[in-house]
């Protein structure tokens, strides 16, 4: 509780108190009304300022005008009439109880969101003359050597010089599994250092760093307002001054009637008594709140899982997705290569491995290096002499007096040496060793490990078509995107026919449903936005995939799409259950408080009871681990 | 131009409104007020001076929320 609050409560129970109390006074007329008048005054002066105010500066329509009009009404009419305060008084105590409930309720989730996202780092360590300084991470400049201490966060991206430790990237990806960081890693500011200290030096300034630019997405997501919350503000803005000009209707048209046309009493009593209930009910502020709090707590839980998104506006699309189109590397594939299977004949599996390692043991070629990954041992260079790289074709050398040959089949071709084709997709190392065909390898670039489970859960999230957009040629496309379970592919794409593609796409769905594109490359950024929505790999993406894209997903898995679907699913969920609720609650007290049904106690629960529901409601939006 | 401001302010409906006065107030090319974060973000429009015209846009908030601050 902040100040303005402890003092608000401090008002709410002293008017209580005295309410309660007075209503043991023996005194009647105007005697009681001055006693009265205390609590009422020390409940509601500020909104009694506030509507004096308002009608001063020309902005009159607004819920203290509502609540002042209406509590001041009933203590004229309590005056002249039974001398029953309570109701007056108790409007206005309610309607304080229920800002000031508001008020805690949206600091409190406030603070939540922000401790989710607490990965701010306040200052950097620099090394200077054997001593370690504390400086502001703005001041350190690209190079320069930072030491990051057990239980401290990386300030700055760089790369590790010296030390090891484990890293704790939970508050970035909202995974729990801790990361490894040795010398050379390269690695991102925003993770809690857990063991060792760790010397990085810095590749980027403070202000390009993963921690500064994810905080400023961050901050500025809320911004973009979605179309439910534009609804409610138009609504808002038409609905208060509505409100009041029907209740002034309902004050005087009736009474008028009866006396002129029918000739029977005005009864001016009982309808400026219906209508006075009639603006308590009225107020607004159920909607007006309740709406901006379930986006932001949807979007502050989103964060917490490691789903970044820019704004309400696309939480909202999200929510309608249809159709999920991928990029095949970086998003479904790790983007790395590596030997997948060894067909040999004669030969040993782990003899093979060992001729094409060191016959490739020069180059550093992604492939060389997946072959040289699969063999796992030090390699030995002086086994290997004359090495010879045939530019297209694949590599010569002697390993172990022994010739070898490894490459394609035009190296093979090339040779004079019969090979024979293989059934898998992938790249094809074929072997010749001592001038005879000995096997191949099949090198290809390998799903990711949650592929295959979030495409399923795509489909079980209400998806309809998954399609992939690939630049790699049909016969892996087609593999993959079998093994996924994926509908539609398309291969051999560039990275202009990829824009193409999604606009084909997005003119077949349906109007209703939206088209989302994950993808990682900068190449993608053109397709990430001129999808309904774009999806980037946070953690290997570009920048410039991140920056184009309106939904980041922190750790890359893409089983967090689904998620991120579920999550504004519920959302939008909520919301429309606040709107719907609302307006349903306030339209029918409304209508009962016309005809003299409703009281004014009905009216304090249409206008409190509702929004603090509404606020309850808006808050379970936060909640989304278990989706 | 482009610039971030803190504000502080009590209701969702107040947000709105100061939303609308700083959009009405001469310089200011866009405004949104997000009520969530308590920020004001303001778009200056080109060759106005982003403090004079921010004193005019809380000048202007202030008229039609009493309670509310921005902090310039």
């Amino acid at each position: 509780m902040n100040k303005k609050q402890k003092k608000m409560l401090v008002r709410i129970l002293a008017a209580a108190a005295l309410l309660i109390g007075f209503n043991f006074l023996p005194f009647t007329g105007y005697l009681r009304f001055l006693f009265y008048l205390i609590p009422y005054l020390i409940i509601g002066y500020d909104i009694l300022i506030k509507a004096f105010k308002g009608i001063k500066n020309r902005q009159p329509f607004d819920e203290s005008l509502l609540m002042a009009i209406a509590t001041i009404g009933a203590v004229a009419i309590a005056l002249y009439g039974d001398g029953d305060y309570t109701e007056a008084i108790a409007v206005m105590l309610f309607y304080q109880i229920g800002e000031w409930f508001q008020s805690y309720a949206v600091g409190k989730s406030r603070r939540n969101i922000s401790d989710l996202m607490d990965i701010r780092p306040d200052y950097a360590n620099i090394e200077r003359d054997g001593k370690l300084e504390q400086v502001d991470p703005d001041e350190v400049e690209i190079g320069s050597v930072i030491v990051v201490q057990p239980g401290e966060k990386v300030p700055i991206d760089g790369i590790v010089t010296e030390g090891c430790s484990t890293l704790n990237t939970s508050a970035l990806t909202g995974e729990s599994l801790p990361r490894d960081a040795a010398e050379g890693d390269e690695i991102i500011s925003g993770c809690i250092n857990m063991t060792g200290v760790l010397k990085i030096k810095t590749t980027k300034e403070f202000g390009e760093s993963t921690v500064s630019k994810i905080l400023d997405l961050v901050e500025n997501a809320s911004s973009r307002k979605s179309k439910s919350e534009e609804f409610i503000t138009k609504f808002a803005r038409i609905y208060t001054p509505a409100v009041v000009y029907s209740a002034i209707a309902l004050a005087f048209l009736p009474p008028l009637v009866r006396m002129l046309a029918l000739g029977i009493s005005a009864d001016w009593g009982t309808w400026i008594y219906r209508a006075l209930t009639f603006l308590v009910i009225s107020c607004p502020c159920a909607l007006v709140i309740s709406i901006p709090l379930s986006f932001f707590a949807g979007i502050g839980g989103a964060s917490n899982a490691g789903v970044l998104v820019k704004g309400s506006n696309y939480l909202e699309t999200l929510s309608r997705t249809k159709c999920v189109v991928f990029d095949k590397t970086g998003t479904l594939t790790r983007g790395v290569f590596e030997v997948n299977e060894v067909h040999h004949n004669e030969m040993d599996r782990e003899q093979l491995l060992e001729y094409a390692a060191l016959a490739e043991s020069a180059s550093s070629h992604p492939i060389s290096r997946s072959l040289q990954r699969a063999y796992g041992k030090e390699i030995d260079r002086s086994r290997v002499k004359d090495i010879r790289e045939i530019s297209g074709n694949g590599v010569t050398a002697t390993v172990d007096g022994i010739e070898v040959a490894a490459g394609n089949s035009k190296l093979m071709d090339r040779l004079g040496v019969k090979w024979i084709d293989c059934h898998q997709a992938g790249t094809i190392i074929h072997m010749a060793v001592d001038g005879r065909y000995a096997g191949h390898i099949v090198i290809s670039d390998i799903e990711k490990p949650h592929a295959k489970e979030a495409i399923r859960a795509l489909h079980a999230a209400g998806v309809e078509k998954t399609v992939m957009l690939t630049g790699d040629s049909r016969k892996v496309a087609e593999h993959v995107a079998a093994d996924l379970g994926i509908d539609e592919v398309h291969a051999e794409l560039l990275p202009a026919d990829k824009v193409s593609k999604v606009e084909e796409l997005l003119a077949e769905k349906p109007a209703k449903g939206k088209l989302a594109f994950v993808g990682d490359g900068i190449n993608d950024a053109p397709v990430l936005s001129r999808a309904d929505i774009g999806i980037a790999m946070g953690a290997m993406g570009s920048d410039a995939a991140i920056e184009a894209a309106d939904i980041v997903l922190m750790d890359d898995d893409p089983l967090k799409i689904a998620k991120a679907i579920r999550i504004s699913r519920k959302c939008l969920r909520i919301v429309y259950e606040n709107i719907w609720f609302a307006i349903g609650i306030k339209l029918i007290c409304l209508v009962l408080g016309a005809v003299g049904i409703a009281n004014m106690w009905l009216a304090i629960f249409a206008d409190v009871g509702v929004m603090i529901i509404a606020v309850l409601n808006a808050i379970r939006a936060l909640f989304v681990k278990r989706l | 131009m482009k610039k971030t401001y803190k504000i502080d302010v009590d209701c969702a409906n107040c947000a709105n409104k100061m939303e609308q006065a700083a959009k009405n107030t001469t310089g200011v090319k866009d405004a949104v007020v997000n009520f969530m974060t308590l920020k004001m973000n303001v778009e200056f429009e080109e060759g106005h001076d982003a403090k004079a015209v921010m004193k005019e846009v809380l000048k202007n908030c202030k008229k039609v929320e009493d309670d509310c601050e921005i902090f310039i």
